[in-house]
Parts: C-alpha cells; sequence; structure tokens
C-alpha cells in the first residue's frame, strides 16, 4: 500500500500553496537541517539549494524557494514563519543560493540540498517529493539511502566493519526499538558507510548515548518530522 | 488497515456495528500505535485549521502570490448575503470552500484533503454543514476520519494527484470522500455512504488538471467551490436512496483506467488545456517576465 494512514490522505497541515511543491518541500530542507546535527553550533551559514524537473521549471510560483528555506531554519510545513523564510534566513545569518540542476535526476520533484556551519562542517542530501507533502531522502553526504519523514528516524555515519551493524541494532534491542526499515550503504570497502533507520518508537538519549559509545560509530543524527 | 476496497469497509463497519468513521479511528490507532484519544485530538486539530483557514478566506486579503486570483470566496459570500442565491443555504458550502482555497493559494495554513489543490473541498462542506445543522466538533472529528478512510482506499487503488492521475484524482476524490462522510454524517448507513462516492466520482471521470501557469489557482480553486456543491448533491442522492449502479470500486478502478490513459499534457504539467489557450499562455508570459524582472533586482 502507498499510503499507509489516515494522515497521509488528511494531511499534513500546511503553508499552501501544493502539497508536492510546497509542504514536501519543507520536509526536505528540515531533513538537510536535521541532518546536519542538533542545536545552535549546527546552524547553517550557507545553503546551495539545487532544483530538478518540475521544482526548476515551477519553484518560484509555488513558493518552492522560501518553503525548502523554511524547512532549513527547522520549520515545519505548517509554520506561519515560511512565506516570509528568505527574509528569517539573511537575518539568521545564512546566505542561500539557488540553483537549476542539468543532467540525471532520480524524479520530476527532486531538490538537492547543500548546508555549511560556521566551523565547516558540511551536510548535502538529495529529496524528492513524490505527492501530497510525502518525500524521501534517497541521498546522504554520497551514500544512497531512503528515508521517508513518516517515522522517527537515525541516519548513523560508521566505519564499514564487520559486526556494526550488529553492534548498532543490538543497542536498538536493548531498548525495545522496532525498526521499521533500514538502508545500509558504503563509500568503498571497509572505508566510512550510513545507515539510515526509520524506527516505530521514540529515539530516546539513552540509545543516542549507547550508539554514539558504539566503536565503530562515527556520529548519529536524528530526523524527525512527525509533528506535522 | 484491515480493508483495501469500500466493500470491504462497508462490510467490516456493518459486521461490527460501527460507524465508517469508527472504524477508521480503531484502524488507525491499531496501525500507529498511538491510543486512540490521541489520533482523535490529532485530527479534531487538523479541524481547527480548517474552520480557521475558512474564516480567514472570508476576512482577510487573499490575493495570491501571482497576483491572479483572490477574494472571490467575499464576492460569493456577499452575494449569498444578499438572498437571491440560485443555490439558497447550499452557497455557503461554496463560498467556504473557495475561501480555503484561495487562503491556500496566497500561502495560508490549510490541510491537504486529500492534496492542497483540492484543499477546500472537505472544509466546505463540513464547516457550512455543521453550522447549518448544528453538529458538534466531535461529530464532525469522526466525519474526518470517514473522508481519510475512503480517501485511503481511492489512494491505493487509484491515485489523488493531479501529476498522476488529472483532476479527478485530486478534486475528484476529494468530492468523493466529502460525500461519503457528509452522507455518514446525516445519518446514512456505511452502505449509503459509500453508494455517495461512487455516486459523486462518476461526475468528475475524465476531468484533466491543466493550471494556468502550473499555478495551483485558476482553475483549481473554482473547481473547489464547484466540488463542494457536487458532494452536497451527492450525499443528498444517496440519503434519498440512490445507489451506484456501477459499484463505486469499479468506478474508482475507471478513474484509475481513465486516468492512466490521460496525456501528459493534462496531468499538471501546463502543457495543455486550459494552461495552453490564448490567454493561459499571456498569463504565463507575464509572470515569467515579472519573475525575470524581480530576479534582475
Amino acid at each position: 500500500m502507498r499510503f499507509k494512514d489516515v494522515f497521509s490522505i488528511i494531511g499534513p497541515a500546511m503553508v499552501g500553496p501544493s502539497s508536492s511543491h510546497t509542504a514536501g518541500a519543507a520536509r526536505i530542507g528540515r531533513a538537510a537541517r536535521q541532518l546536519l546535527g542538533d542545536g545552535e553550533a549546527a546552524n547553517p551559514v550557507e545553503a546551495l539549494i539545487t532544483f530538478y524537473g518540475s521544482f526548476a521549471a515551477t519553484y518560484a510560483g509555488h513558493g518552492t524557494d522560501v518553503a525548502i528555506v523554511g524547512g532549513i531554519l527547522d520549520f515545519a510545513t505548517d509554520d506561519p514563519r515560511i512565506p516570509d523564510a528568505l527574509n528569517l534566513a539573511e537575518q539568521a545569518g545564512m546566505s542561500v543560493t539557488f540553483r537549476e540542476g542539468k543532467g540525471l535526476y532520480p524524479h520530476p520533484n527532486t531538490a538537492r540540498v547543500r548546508l555549511k556551519t560556521s566551523s565547516g562542517q558540511t551536510l548535502e542530501a538529495v529529496g524528492i517529493s513524490i505527492g501530497g507533502g510525502n518525500i524521501e531522502i534517497v541521498e546522504i553526504n554520497g551514500f544512497r539511502a531512503k528515508m521517508t519523514g513518516v517515522y522517527k528516524a537515525l541516519a548513523i555515519f560508521h566505519a564499514d566493519t564487520p559486526g556494526v551493524i550488529a553492534e548498532i541494532t543490538g543497542r536498538l534491542r536493548e531498548e525495545h526499538s522496532n525498526i521499521g526499515y533500514m538502508s545500509v550503504d558504503r563509500k568503498s570497502r571497509s572505508g566510512d558507510a550510513l545507515t539510515v533507520i526509520e524506527l516505530d518508537t521514540d529515539i530516546t538519549e539513552e540509545l543516542l548515548t549507547k550508539l554514539a559509545a558504539c566503536p565503530s560509530v562515527q556520529s548519529v543524527r536524528v530526523v524527525d518530522l512527525t509533528d506535522s | 488497515m484491515r480493508f483495501r476496497h469500500l466493500n470491504e469497509l462497508a462490510k467490516l463497519c456493518a459486521d461490527e456495528g460501527l460507524t465508517i468513521g469508527e472504524l477508521m479511528l480503531a484502524e488507525q490507532a491499531a496501525e500507529s500505535g498511538h491510543p486512540p484519544a490521541w489520533e482523535f485530538a490529532k485530527m479534531a486539530d487538523y479541524y481547527a485549521v480548517m474552520k480557521d483557514a475558512v474564516k480567514r478566506g472570508l476576512t482577510e486579503d487573499t490575493t495570491s502570490r501571482s497576483g491572479i486570483t483572490g477574494l472571490d470566496a467575499q464576492r460569493v459570500a456577499a452575494y449569498n448575503g444578499a438572498g437571491t442565491s440560485n443555490l439558497g443555504i447550499a452557497g455557503d458550502a461554496m463560498a467556504y470552500a473557495l475561501a480555503v482555497s484561495e487562503v491556500n493559494a496566497s500561502m495560508g495554513r490549510i490541510i491537504a484533503t486529500p492534496t492542497a489543490g483540492s484543499c477546500g473541498i472537505i472544509p466546505g462542506v463540513f464547516v457550512s454543514c455543521q453550522e447549518r445543522f448544528g453538529l458538534s466538533d466531535e461529530h464532525m472529528t469522526y466525519g474526518l476520519f470517514a473522508a481519510g478512510a475512503i480517501g485511503y482506499v481511492i489512494a491505493n487503488n487509484s491515485f489523488v494527484s493531479g501529476a498522476e492521475g488529472g483532476c479527478q484524482a485530486e478534486v475528484g476524490s476529494a468530492i468523493g470522500m466529502a460525500a461519503g462522510a457528509l452522507a455518514e454524517l446525516r445519518g446514512g448507513s456505511p452502505a449509503q455512504a459509500v453508494h455517495a462516492v461512487g455516486l459523486a466520482l462518476k461526475n468528475t471521470l475524465g476531468l484533466i488538471c491543466d493550471p494556468v501557469g502550473g499555478l495551483v489557482e485558476v482553475p483549481c480553486i473554482v473547481r473547489n467551490g464547484f466540488g463542494a456543491v457536487t458532494a452536497l448533491a451527492a450525499a443528498d442522492m444517496a440519503l434519498a436512496g440512490v445507489r451506484s449502479v456501477i459499484p463505486s470500486d469499479e468506478v474508482i478502478q475507471v478513474m484509475l483506467e481513465v486516468g492512466s490513459a490521460m496525456p501528459d499534457k493534462h496531468r499538471e504539467t501546463a502543457g495543455g488545456g486550459l494552461a495552453q489557450t490564448p490567454t493561459g499562455k499571456a498569463i504565463l508570459e507575464d509572470l515569467r517576465s515579472k519573475r525575470a524582472k524581480r530576479g534582475k533586482e
């Protein structure tokens, strides 16, 4: 079933005018912001946004530009500040650049978001907007991924070593966390890897502490778009 | 969810002695793992957003970012107030649906039902009927679960986006959802509600998605106004005992067939239909030159 619950039909609560081009774009931006990290130190100072396909052709008319920047400011899809997001980004000290992308892209509504913090930390995510405000994040820092935002999700950057998945899922088991969907990709054999896990349960501080303590784990990010 | 088709939904309701809204609330809670009260409160919040959007569309400036639409709801409401409307009191549903769609086009807060392009129909029907028949917010919230159950079946057997299936999939689905839910809200059985869905959907089969300039404005906004009126009519027919001779589940399959056969230019690309009329093209050119000017500033 493509649509799993009542709120994927009635909802989301959103600022108009388009569920795919406005609400979906806001969710993609917000996922990228949360993947960059938590807290003030992870506030981006630079955002480079590349639109592809229908996003590139119609972004100004649908407010896709203000919506995705609103998402990068961690606004929910129904945040009334979305229409003013470009000004708010400027006030927050974030420079924003839009580009229209050429070449291959995975879906008619695709956006690539590149963020940078003041300390030089970067994050690049590719998201697609598949209709009714529903999205998928399909690429994170060059790793293939799958994250829908329907569930609370973990993005775990780690070394590609034997047993690391067992270690991660062992911690989840201890915290009684059930995995809904999981994707794993690596840059090269024994190189860097990314595991993305969508969970049915809340993500607790204890779980995050335990995951961060795993020797092969480099960093853990939480993406929670479930509030709208 | 324990149902995939509308006939299964109606049978489950009949077997368990539940309304569609009550059954959907229980199914939703089972799917999410949240208590039913949590799910109900979320839907009640959504209904409050819908009511607020109706109010804003009737009182605030809804001129869109493009400048091509806005304030038609207020024109219709003023006209209705003069008491000479052909629709009588049903004209309120039309005015309210226009109001919410105009709030959407002017970047206001709405609930996608099932999409933003069709967000006016359910609030238009629900809020006007709540006022007219003195129904409680709780009753209306169950109605939204009923509408969601109907939309869930349509979305999983056909489609609910204009890019996939044309306007019949967005506005058409919203009318079917509103009609079925209203039939239930007015005391109809689950079977009557399901007939209302089929009756309504048959009236929008083949409707193309041809937004002028690619914007969710023309003809989307007025189609929401018309859609609300059609939903009232379909619910009335079903409550009067009119049946959808072709079962509603089969009508949904026709929507899939027709939408799949629709050319790309009639599926939200602005490549045909009203978008490519001489005036539609002139509006697009005008929007482009304004945008280019803004870009240079």
